[in-house]
């Protein structure tokens, strides 16, 4: 008898194992998850942050302790769950980050192009050390700011406002933007983002379409500390890493399709507990 | 010199002529200058990847589910555009399929545009038993040409479907290798071999 012939029943016999198998990853991955969670590396994000935002800088040399986030001027608190929002002042929707430029700019007296020049942090992928939106090893005030903002909304309810008209065209944008497909591949977000447990190679990957639950862990979770990359990130990068894994262009920071997916996808997130900087794979 | 411009003028309306029978939404200017406006080139991404062809606007509106009409549409058109090998050789090497199938370098900005793309089939498929690391957004091929017959037909099949995936099913979400130009035809083969080689580890 061919020895391929003796091996496909073993092999058959061996499939379950296999899914077995997959299945402890997941446990031993979640398990480690509520390991670190007691002592998350994101907590010294945070604590630079909150300095941060107390500390006096740029040419106007001035804190951002009365930027308005959206519950008036210095209110922080439950802030980040009520983001993205209409703002009067720059007649524009905008996310945690977008608005950190804003009061950078206004408070601080840096040109938009300063405040956003370095809006993550060092990042692992070799390819990208002459960026000038990273660099290895280099923190990023934007991101240290933005651990500490989402810091003081965990626990509370996913809230996005839908009141304004100007929200309301966001939201749609964004959703266009979701379903939006095209470059080499053929890619949207939804074309990785529907479905139920759905995987890429082993990592599972959120239904942020159908399903409100893994919408609301989702979005939920970022900012996040990722342990691969040894860095906190932003829902800001999240995007614009999908979109680079898409074969998009370059999304550029705090811009108003990265503003209005953030709106679509914080609306599929609506009453879900927000729960970041969270720790990740 | 005017012959150029008449051709090029010819080659920009024809996918406007194609948009013309989708329904129209308002508000749909407004969100591609929106995307215009948040994007920028680099390297070998740039911005012109924002314009759609038909078939990615078409996709689109639909929300990835075109009724009746616009699908035959779609698999119509996407069919005529499927080149098989000059050579007719559809059976390559499923070694190199392998490798292609578990690459998935390839056209993001940074990756090297002078190295080959590799198809990144693990990423969503299941193929050969022994990679236990594979996704689950498109079906498992496990055992491929064992279930489907190793005949010319399904050689032509396979071929076909890796070339231009939405000529047998619109909207697919698996990309048009072929028909994009992201793997060259005798890198195709490859892939067809690893399906319906007899010896390929998918058939075991």
């Amino acid at each position: 008898m061919p020895f391929y012939r003796l091996l496909a029943p073993l092999l058959a016999a061996m499939l379950p194992c296999v899914c077995l198998a997959q299945q402890d990853t997941q446990k031993e991955i979640e398990r480690y998850r509520q390991l670190l969670q007691e002592s998350n590396p994101a907590e010294l994000y945070e604590a630079r942050g909150e300095e941060l935002w107390k500390t006096r800088r740029g040419p106007k040399n001035a804190s951002l302790e009365s930027c308005d986030l959206g519950l008036g001027p210095g209110v922080v608190k439950g802030a980040y769950v009520q983001l993205p929002r209409y703002f009067a002042d720059t007649d524009r929707v905008q996310d945690a980050e977008s608005r950190l430029v804003t009061c950078m700019v206004t408070q601080q007296g840096f040109t938009p192009e300063e405040a956003k020049r370095n809006p993550f942090s060092g990042t692992g992928v070799p390819m990208l050390t002459t960026d000038p939106f990273s660099g290895v090893g280099r923190r990023s005030v934007m991101t240290d700011l933005v651990a500490w903002i989402a810091s003081e909304s965990r626990g509370m309810k996913i809230a996005p406002r839908m009141s304004h008209a100007r929200e309301r065209e966001a939201y749609q944008a964004g959703e266009k933007i979701f379903f939006y497909r095209a470059g080499p591949h053929d890619f949207a977000c939804v074309s990785c983002h529907s479905g139920e447990a759905k995987r890429i190679r082993l990592q599972i990957l959120p239904d942020l379409l159908h399903s409100p639950k893994d919408a609301q862990r989702a979005f939920g979770t970022w900012p996040g500390y990722r342990v691969s990359e040894g860095e906190l990130r932003s829902m800001q990068w999240r995007l614009w890493e999908c979109f680079r894994q898409q074969r998009f262009p370059d999304l550029e920071f705090a811009s108003d399709a990265s503003v209005a997916l953030v709106m679509f996808l914080a609306k599929r997130a609506e009453g879900g507990t927000f729960d970041a900087p969270s720790l990740k794979r | 010199m005017k012959l150029k411009t008449v051709l090029a003028l010819a080659l920009w309306s024809l996918p406007l002529a194609g948009c013309v029978d989708l329904p129209s939404s308002p508000g749909e200017g407004a969100t591609t200058r929106m995307l215009r406006a948040s994007f920028k080139s680099r390297g070998q991404a740039t911005v012109d990847r924002l314009n759609q062809d038909e078939v990615q606007a078409s996709c689109s509106l639909y929300k990835g589910e075109p009724p009746g009409a616009a699908s035959e549409k779609i698999e119509k058109s996407q069919q005529a555009t499927i080149r098989y090998p000059s050579s007719g050789k559809l059976l390559g090497d499923w070694r190199q399929g392998e490798r292609i199938a578990q690459s998935g370098v390839g056209r993001q900005f940074t990756d090297d545009p002078s190295r080959p793309a590799g198809g990144g089939c693990y990423n969503c498929h299941q193929l050969a038993p022994r990679e236990l690391s594979f996704g689950t957004v498109g079906p498992s091929l496990y055992r491929f040409g064992k279930l489907r017959g190793f005949g010319e037909e399904t050689q032509r099949y396979a071929y076909g479907k890796i070339y231009n995936s939405q000529a047998f099913l619109a909207c697919s979400n698996m990309p048009r290798f072929g028909h994009n130009g992201v793997l060259t035809e005798e890198q195709i083969t490859h892939l067809v071999a690893l399906l319906l080689d007899p010896e390929s580890p998918v058939n075991q």
